[in-house]
């Protein structure tokens, strides 16, 4: 019933939007509809048939940020029309329901990718490095350019390192959490030999992704890598000296790095630009785009976040959230995501295995802070960094990324809220 | 393990909440100051969104809107925009409005609230009706006769009806094309920088809002003053003035360009322009007797709007009496524009009544019902009294008939008129502005149908043809006739 509402909904803003901005329903509507029910079907019965436990809110949220998405996109495309990315959006979007179905059916057990962590972290790393050696774009190493293909390995490392830092610490979380020197109260110094190989992974990731100058995705590595030590270890002191090293780094490499340093300029004074007489950067037009939606919003395809530019349909795509449906329309969106991440914190409650619960937390969290993080950033809470709207935004490798984490979401809460003859009901759901 | 998650949980909630609040706090607090943010292209490009309302000369427009295809999509055109530039102005995407445009913006941009009956759910669904048209009181016979009659030379025209203010002519010479300022881009910008550095100000509305001193087109308030104050009784009386008349308190002394002025009665006197007696006049009235009749006759008034603002015509009100004498004949610092000049005309043929002059006679919605009428029932008041009216209309007939403003007549009708030529400039070097201001009445109508001010800057060519007579009554002549052609 949900899954059926969401796609229905994302049909309607289909509909709507080739009607407020052409006076017809665009063209091709039928076939787009049946496609996207198609998707929803196929992607239901994998789950219905091979993870019949898993939670019924997981897949229909997914569906509908990532059919809004295609809308907003949609939305987009029209006022570009020398730049299209809804069909390629589209493209993509199918290729993650594949791979989401294609998981689920092979995927049966979680605690298989446990075996597979050094394989895992490996290919992560490899992801990551093959970037530099392609050229720029837009000053940021990070995508792979192949037959008029471009990929951000980067956004698959996400699931890759996570799933290496919970098997890693499900497999030392004794000794991480009970050895070490003792430094003072409860503060004890990690053991070097368990730590070693989590910390060198780390270091090399952000050291990686400082080089390829991708900010966002090096600040999301580090608040999941202090997260899942924090639950891996319970240790409250590791959270201070996260934060505390984060702070540092934040603030050497906000007055060295001249591009980040920009950033927090504009952050800071938004509007500075105008006053300078230079015309309003993006982050001014995020905020005059969320401004102009008010309450209720614009409408969809009434209102002119196009006036962003660049990025309007990636990093961007909220303010055309916020314009044209407004912050009813915004405050729906996010508590979406929220409901998405507490489901997959819940899955982490219940499940009884360390991996899992740590996978699960991980995954959660991954959600989370790109959500903070870019939503926080084109609204000025934040400074920004360049993160995708898990969903929402364009790029292809991220919706076919956020579709693996759903996929391994599914399986976790599938595994979590099973019946087990032998011990019962216990998790509770 | 559990209560760490939980942490974490909690934590996440944390960030929702605080990405929550700040939404509420852009999109809601700061949704104001985004909005009125001179950056924020949103208010220019929903105001060009729409084709703007039109601007209507009998029924006809004579704008128009065109699809750029821009991120301002709807941008102006003008038919006849030279024509009708002075009445219409221009709206531009760059350099806003100016004249008509500006004064109705509201109502051709569709922002009225006149224009809905239902203003709040348009603001609800955040729409906006249709640009009303605005129906002009000019009749495109006449506009086309000042402009043709002035050939492009620097002068303005305005024509009145009398009775009831409605502007049929506002002509200003030369003109330029108000379209080149519609859009945005570097023809736009080349194009207003070089109507600003013309040297001829194609863009200065003359009719409006350039003021001359009105020379002895004055003599007609000087004369109104006169008689209703009672200064003069008998219009035929000599006036024993003599010729040159020394200015009081000086020993400058006051020629006339005409002859036979000695000791010439006030009729003579404005039918062959004797500035000796008319500025006599004027000290025995004195100076609060002439600034109130100035005052009465729509001078020192800074709040015309016809609905776009005029500039204030000028009459001073603390001079000696010699400054006295010499702005009783429309010199030292008297100042008027045309329409201005045009209103004295109206007061003379209307009976008395000055007409307060306006030129939109109907506002509608784009459907064309009627949301408004222009016009103010009574005028702007009285300027004097009936019986001096019906003198005036007399000298001012006398002048056209066998004066200097013979020019100004044409068959069947009744021309009343009085010609000025005004010196300007240091040491009145320049060349002298060609004034002329009267009326007309079809010889088969009760009532004058037209009063008309006609002034021209550059008279070419010989310097004895610039005069009222010369350079400006022909041109009066022409549009009175268009005006008395075309009916009421």
């Amino acid at each position: 019933m949900l899954l059926a509402g969401a796609v229905a909904i994302s049909v309607l803003g289909h509909l709507h939007v080739g009607f407020a901005l052409t006076g017809a329903p665009p063209r091709g509507a039928d076939r787009y509809a049946a496609g996207l029910a198609c998707a929803a079907l196929l992607a239901h019965l994998a789950v219905r048939f091979r993870a019949p436990y898993a939670d019924p809110l997981l897949l229909p949220i997914a569906f509908l940020l990532n059919g809004l998405g295609l809308v907003l996109i949609q939305r987009l495309d029209a006022t570009t029309p020398h730049h299209l990315a809804a069909a390629d959006q589209l493209r993509w979007s199918g290729l993650g329901v594949a791979l989401f179905v294609v998981a689920a059916a092979v995927l049966r057990d979680h605690r298989a990718l446990q075996r597979y962590a050094y394989l895992a972290v490996a290919a992560g790393l490899v992801l990551m490095l093959v970037p530099v050696f392609f050229p720029p774009v837009n000053g940021a190493h990070i995508w792979i350019r192949f037959a008029g293909l471009s990929f951000q390995p980067g956004e698959f490392a996400k699931i890759l390192l996570a799933v290496f830092f919970a098997a890693y610490l499900a497999a030392n979380r004794t000794a991480l959490a009970l050895t070490g020197r003792r430094l003072f109260w409860r503060l004890r110094l990690l053991p070097g030999r368990v730590l070693g190989p989590v910390l060198a992974i780390w270091l090399l990731s952000v050291g990686m992704l400082v080089l390829e100058r991708d900010l966002g995705t090096s600040l999301l590595f580090f608040g999941l890598f202090v997260i899942m030590l924090f639950t891996a270890t319970g240790r409250t002191g590791w959270i201070a000296i996260g934060l505390a090293l984060a702070a540092l780094g934040a603030y050497a490499v906000g007055t060295l790095e001249p591009h980040v340093h920009s950033r927090v300029e504009d952050w800071l004074h938004p509007l500075a630009s105008i006053e300078r007489g230079e015309g309003p950067g993006q982050l001014a037009q995020s905020l005059f785009a969320f401004g102009a939606g008010g309450l209720l919003g614009a409408g969809l395809g009434h209102g002119q976040s196009f006036l962003i530019g660049f990025a309007a349909k990636s990093d961007f795509i909220l303010a055309t959230a916020g314009e044209e449906l407004g912050l009813a329309g915004l405050t729906a969106i996010l508590l979406l995501y929220g409901i998405l991440v507490h489901r997959g914190f819940r899955a982490g409650l219940a499940l009884r295995d360390p991996f899992g619960r740590l996978l699960a937390t991980g995954l959660a969290s991954i959600i989370a802070l790109q959500v903070f993080g870019i939503a926080g950033g084109v609204t000025g809470l934040i400074p920004l960094t360049g993160m995708a709207m898990p969903f929402l935004a364009q790029g292809g490798s991220s919706v076919v990324t956020n579709w693996i984490i759903v996929a391994l979401l599914v399986r976790l809460s599938d595994c979590a809220r099973r019946p087990l003859p032998d011990e019962g009901a216990e998790g509770r759901g | 393990m559990i209560r760490h998650i939980r942490w974490c949980a909690w934590f996440c909630a944390l960030l929702l909440a605080a990405l929550l609040v700040n939404a509420a706090r852009v999109q809601v607090w700061e949704a104001a100051a985004y909005r009125d943010n001179p950056a924020n292209k949103r208010a220019a490009v929903e105001r060009w969104a729409r084709p703007r309302g039109d601007i209507l000369v009998e029924g006809r427009p004579v704008t128009g809107s065109r699809d750029s295809r821009q991120l301002l999509r709807w941008e102006r055109t003008y038919a006849d925009g030279p024509l009708y530039a002075p009445v219409t102005g221009f709206a531009s995407q760059t350099y806003g409005t100016s004249l008509l445009e500006r004064a109705e913006d509201a109502l051709l941009a569709g922002t009225d609230p006149g224009l809905t009956a239902f203003p709040v759910w348009y603001d609800l669904a955040r729409g906006r009706p249709d640009g009303g048209n605005a129906e002009t009181t000019l009749v495109a016979a006449v506009q086309q006769a000042g402009y043709t009659a002035l050939e492009g030379k620097r002068g303005a025209v305005a024509a009145l009806e009398p009775l009831t203010g409605r502007i049929l002519a506002l002509v200003s010479s030369p003109s330029y094309d108000p379209g080149e300022l519609s859009g945005t881009g570097t023809a736009v910008t080349a194009a207003w920088t070089r109507l600003n550095e013309d040297p001829a100000r194609p863009m200065l509305n003359r009719a409006l809002h350039e003021t001359y001193p009105p020379g002895s087109t004055f003599k007609v308030v000087t004369a109104a003053a006169a008689l209703d104050a009672g200064v003069v009784t008998d219009v035929d009386a000599p006036t024993r003035t003599p010729d040159p008349y020394p200015l009081p308190g000086t020993r400058t002394l006051l020629p006339n360009a005409a002859s036979g002025c000695e000791d010439a009665s006030m009729a003579d006197a404005v039918r062959w322009s004797c500035n000796t007696v008319m500025a006599r006049i004027g000290v025995r009235v004195g100076l609060r007797g002439m600034a109130e009749a100035a005052r009465r006759f729509g001078f020192n008034d800074a709040g015309l709007r016809v609905p776009a603002w005029v500039s204030r015509s000028n009459f001073d009100t603390d001079m000696s009496p010699d400054q006295l004498a010499l702005s009783a004949i429309g010199q030292f610092n008297t100042k008027a524009t045309p329409l201005q000049m045009a209103r004295v005309a109206a007061a003379v043929a209307s009976g008395g009544e000055l007409p307060a002059p306006y030129l939109v006679e109907r506002a509608t919605r784009a459907d064309g019902t009627q949301i408004r009428t222009g016009g103010r029932s009574g005028g702007s008041g009285r300027a004097m009294t009936p019986s001096t009216a019906l003198r005036l209309q007399e000298l001012m007939v006398g002048a056209v008939e066998d004066g200097t403003a013979r020019n100004a007549a044409f068959a069947g009708a009744v021309v009343g008129g009085k010609t000025g030529t005004a010196q300007h400039g240091v040491g009145n070097a320049g060349t002298p502005y060609a004034w002329f201001i009267g009326w007309a009445k079809a010889e088969d109508e009760p009532l004058p149908g037209v009063a008309v001010a006609v002034v021209v800057e550059d008279a070419s060519g010989d310097r004895g043809d610039i005069s009222g007579n010369g350079a400006a009554a022909p041109i009066a002549r022409a549009v009175m006739e268009a005006a008395l052609r075309a009916g009421p």
